[in-house]
C-alpha cells in the first residue's frame, strides 16, 4: 500500500516558520491569506492490507514521524501507483 | 567524577566537552561512541550539542535510536547523573527523560550570544554550587531553542520546582527582551521529577576556561563532581 502522512504544527503551538511564510504571501500581495501552518508530507511504501497497515501506521506517528508534545499528524492509505 | 561524554554522529561539541573536563577543571573523561552500550564505569554523562543525525526528522528524534542510549536510560533509570547541553536537551526530550519539546526559535533566526540565566534551584546534582538566584553568563548557539509544554506539564515543571534556569535580564529580572528563543516562562534549562536528569541549551562546556568570556559553566560541572563526592548528595 502507498500512505501518505501528514505532519503539522498543533493548534496553539507557536508556528514562527507558518508565520513567516504567510506574511512573505502578504508582501506579494496575496492579503487574503491566513493562518499558514507549515507541516511534513512523508510518503511511503508499506505491505500488508489495509487495516493492518493503519494500525501500523498509527504507531510509527506516535513513535517517531510526529511528536506528540508540538505536533498533529493524519494519514492516508491507497493501493501503489494509483493517484 | 569520571564524566561519559556521548558522541553521536553529528556531535559538535563533544570534543570541547573532553577538553572542558580534563584539561580545564581537571576531572576525568570518558568519550563513548553512540554504538557503544558499555558505559566504561562512568559516574555521569553529557550528551553534548551539535547536530546528531543531520537533525533530520526534528532535532534529536533520531539519537534516541542509538545503542548507547539504552544504556543511558538504565543509567538515569538508576539514579545516575545525566546532562543534556543543547542538541543534547533536545535528544533527552525526544528519549521522553525530560517533559517538553524544543521548536525553531521565534523570530526564526539562529541565535549565536551570551546570555545571562537565574538558577532557580540549587538542591540539584547539577546547581549545588551555585546559590539560589545566581545569574550565570554563559553562551547560547541554536536555531530550535524554544521551550514548549502544553499547559499542565508547565503547571506541573512550576509547582513542583523543575524549572532550573531562565532566562534573565542584567538585575535578574525573568523580560520579553532577555528571552532569546521564545521559550516559554522564559525557560532556559529543566529537570526531570527524580532529580537526576537535567537538561538546558546554554553551554556549560564553552565557559570553563574563559575564552568566551566566562567561566561560568564550570559551576555545573563542579556541582556534579561536589554532589558525587558527597555520595549523591547535596
Amino acid at each position: 500500500m502507498q500512505a501518505k502522512v501528514y505532519v503539522t504544527p498543533k493548534a496553539g503551538v507557536l508556528d514562527p516558520a507558518g508565520k513567516a511564510t504567510e506574511r512573505g504571501l502578504h508582501a506579494l500581495g496575496f492579503e487574503e491569506v491566513h493562518d499558514v501552518r507549515l507541516g511534513r508530507y512523508i510518503t511511503m511504501e508499506v505491505d500488508g492490507d489495509t487495516a493492518d497497515v493503519a494500525a501500523r501506521l498509527d504507531d510509527m506517528c506516535r513513535q517517531l514521524l510526529a511528536n506528540g508534545v508540538i505536533e498533529d499528524y493524519r494519514f492516508e492509505i491507497g493501493e501503489s501507483g494509483v493517484e | 567524577m569520571k564524566c561519559g561524554v556521548i558522541s553521536f554522529p553529528g556531535s559538535l561539541d563533544d570534543a570541547d566537552t573532553v577538553y572542558a573536563l580534563s584539561q580545564v577543571l581537571g576531572i576525568e573523561a570518558i568519550p563513548l561512541w553512540h554504538k557503544d552500550r558499555d558505559l566504561h564505569g562512568v559516574d555521569s554523562i553529557v550528551l553534548p550539542g551539535g547536530f546528531s543525525y543531520g537533525d533530520y526528522l526534528r532535532s534529536g528524534a533520531l539519537a534516541r535510536f542509538a545503542p548507547v542510549m539504552d544504556s543511558v536510560v538504565e543509567f538515569a533509570a538508576k539514579g545516575g547523573p545525566v546532562m543534556g547541553l543543547c542538541n543534547g536537551f533536545q535528544i533527552l526530550c525526544e528519549a521522553g527523560l525530560l517533559p517538553g519539546a524544543l521548536v525553531r526559535n521565534q523570530d526564526l533566526l539562529y541565535v549565536c550570544d551570551e546570555v545571562r540565566l537565574r538558577v532557580e534551584r540549587v538542591d540539584t546534582p547539577f546547581t549545588n554550587a551555585c546559590a539560589k538566584g545566581d545569574v550565570l553568563r554563559l553562551p547560547i548557539k541554536h536555531g530550535e531553542g524554544c521551550y514548549v509544554a502544553d499547559e499542565a506539564t508547565l503547571a506541573r515543571l512550576e509547582n513542583d520546582g523543575q524549572v532550573m534556569v531562565r532566562y534573565v535580564d542584567e538585575s535578574g529580572e525573568v523580560t520579553a527582551a532577555a528571552n532569546p528563543n521564545g521559550s516559554l516562562h522564559n525557560i532556559a534549562g529543566i529537570i526531570n521529577a527524580a532529580g537526576n536528569v537535567f537538561g538546558m541549551m546554554p553551554h556549560a562546556e564553552h565557559a570553563c576556561e574563559g575564552l568566551s568570556g566566562t567561566r561560568d559553566g564550570s559551576l555545573i560541572f563542579r556541582s556534579i563532581e561536589r554532589w558525587l563526592e558527597r555520595g549523591g548528595r547535596t
